[in-house]
């Protein structure tokens, strides 16, 4: 077997698709904690054109009159005490706000803080996607790693994906130097889907910006259903970011770092595959 | 590490992580970038939106059953106890500043001019939105029958509502003030206003969020700067709460 000093590299990532990886992965993690926050200041979805605390929603977190907390997702209740609606902040007092601190920017409560957080990453995020997006299409990165080939495609090929990922078989040798077909589409969800509906639902709670295109607001049903599926789709980043890191961790995390930093990415040995 | 839950490693972890935040935020390049994102914003906005570019206008069928309160829901004065007992009929709305022609107009007065009604969606910063029918003069006319400086660069709004240290006041720009759909309100939903929702008189500036919508008018004021108004930030929120003065988004 060879030391993993000898085993080939691969050069994996393009330098624009690292920048953009890291700045990206930072705006992410602001927008998705001071978002927390500003839900904090509301802590209620509703669907339609309007929504405020005498109509329905469909989703709200905090305090049961019993003395504890719960997420609420239409006639489902979840007790969440501890957690969501009732939590203990650093100085061990009780708070019944939505969120708890340890995963809110700013800890303690500001809207108008969170707000600005918000905004200023929501540029880093606008300006870096839209830089990645130009150099990706200029270096091929798109058409030659992330779009799947069509024999990836084939129903025969995703099912044979699909197994591998449920019984933790990686790729290795020449293949782990490619994105896989299941991994594709979960970028191709992320950069094609998630983030520019979470840009579009954004700007469509702007009231200024309903000026400018109201078709936005028919588009997505309305203003308090932009920000429903704006939350959403905030959830669909935490999902891809849990199952990222998982699957990192489970191909080897300090090759995988280093390939995001350096571009360079150690090819597992092909018989390390068994089973 | 055996008696620590994962819940509070998680908690410290990002306890120290946040801390981090919160001190990064109170620096002075932090400042500068959150400053400097709003600017971007506005200036943005102003850009790509033509300057009388209408806010979404809906249809009775989509008017909120509740228009909800929020911030004060009845100012503490005396003053304005009095205003309210006698049906605002000593009530004026004061226009001055940088104008060659001071006001004090009275209900009746902003009645008796062209009324404009709309039915526009209400956006607290908060998140929550209600929809409401919405009827008064237009202020750009008033503004120019006061004979308007050009010196002028925002319009002030003084409020009725004492708020400790304070009465509320909030500012827009010119172009937000000459915006068709800007309007002093009387009327919401074919009613006079109530005093929940700012009677006798409100600010409809209907591409910005709730607390651009000065409740409990009194007076009306035109200046070059908005450094003298207040604490210097152009609004009772922005001052007391650092909330941006720019509120289109």
């Amino acid at each position: 077997m060879a030391t993993s000093a000898s085993r080939p590299k691969t050069y994996r990532h393009k330098r624009a698709t690292r920048l953009w990886h890291w700045l990206n992965a930072l705006a992410i993690f602001m927008l998705l904690m001071t978002g927390l926050m500003i839900f904090n200041a509301h802590p209620h979805l509703y669907w339609g054109r309007y929504g405020a605390n005498f109509d329905a929603s469909w989703l709200g977190i905090g305090p049961t009159p019993q003395g504890g907390g719960e997420l609420r997702v239409y006639q489902i209740h979840v007790p969440t005490t501890g957690v969501l609606g009732h939590w203990k902040d650093q100085q061990g007092h009780v708070q019944t706000r939505a969120f708890p601190y340890w995963v809110t920017v700013p800890a303690h409560y500001s809207l108008a803080g969170a707000r600005r957080w918000h905004f200023l990453f929501a540029w880093v995020l606008i300006l870096g996607g839209t830089a990645y997006f130009i150099a990706s299409l200029i270096n091929r990165h798109f058409a030659r790693d992330l779009a799947p080939t069509r024999e990836e495609l084939k129903p025969h090929h995703l099912w044979q994906d699909i197994k591998d990922h449920a019984r933790l078989r990686l790729p290795t040798g020449d293949a782990a130097g490619r994105y896989n077909p299941l991994q594709k589409m979960a970028y191709i969800a992320v950069i094609f889907f998630l983030i520019p509906m979470m840009i579009l639902t954004g700007l469509t709670m702007a009231p200024a910006f309903d000026a400018t295109f109201p078709q936005l607001l028919w588009l997505f049903g309305g203003r308090q259903s932009a920000r429903s599926i704006h939350f959403l789709c905030a959830m669909g980043l935490v999902a891809f970011i849990v199952v990222h890191l998982v699957m990192i961790v489970l191909a080897g995390p300090i090759n995988e770092i280093r390939s995001m930093i350096t571009g360079w990415f150690r090819i597992p040995p092909e018989k390390q595959r068994h089973g | 590490m055996a008696d620590l839950s994962r819940r509070t490693a998680l908690g410290v972890g990002g306890g120290l992580l946040l801390a981090g935040c919160d001190r990064i935020a109170a620096t002075r390049p932090a400042r500068s970038a959150f400053v400097g994102a709003e600017d971007l914003t506005y200036r943005v906005d102003r850009l790509i939106t033509p300057r009388n570019a209408l806010a979404p206008e809906f249809t009775g069928a989509d008017v909120s059953p509740i228009f909800r309160s929020n911030g004060t829901a009845r100012p503490g004065s005396a003053d304005y106890a009095r205003l309210l007992a006698g049906n605002f009929a000593d009530w004026r709305l004061h226009v001055g500043g940088l104008v060659s022609r001071p006001l004090a107009i009275s209900l009746a007065q902003l009645k008796a001019l062209p009324q404009r009604t709309q039915i526009t969606r209400h956006d607290c910063v908060e998140g929550w939105s209600a929809i409401g029918r919405w009827t008064g003069p237009v202020l750009g006319p008033i503004l120019q029958f006061a004979g308007l400086s050009s010196n002028a660069r925002y319009i002030v709004f003084h409020c009725h509502d004492d708020l400790g240290s304070s009465s509320y006041y909030e500012s827009i720009d010119m172009i937000d003030a000459f915006h068709p759909q800007t309007i002093l309100a009387w009327a919401l939903n074919g009613q006079p206003l109530p005093v929940q929702n700012g009677a006798p008189l409100r600010l409809r500036v209907e591409r910005q969020l709730g607390y651009k919508q000065a409740k409990y008018l009194r007076g009306i004021e035109a200046v070059a700067s908005l450094d003298y108004v207040g604490g210097g930030k152009g609004g009772y929120w922005e001052d007391v709460a650092d909330y941006a003065w720019y509120a289109g988004i």
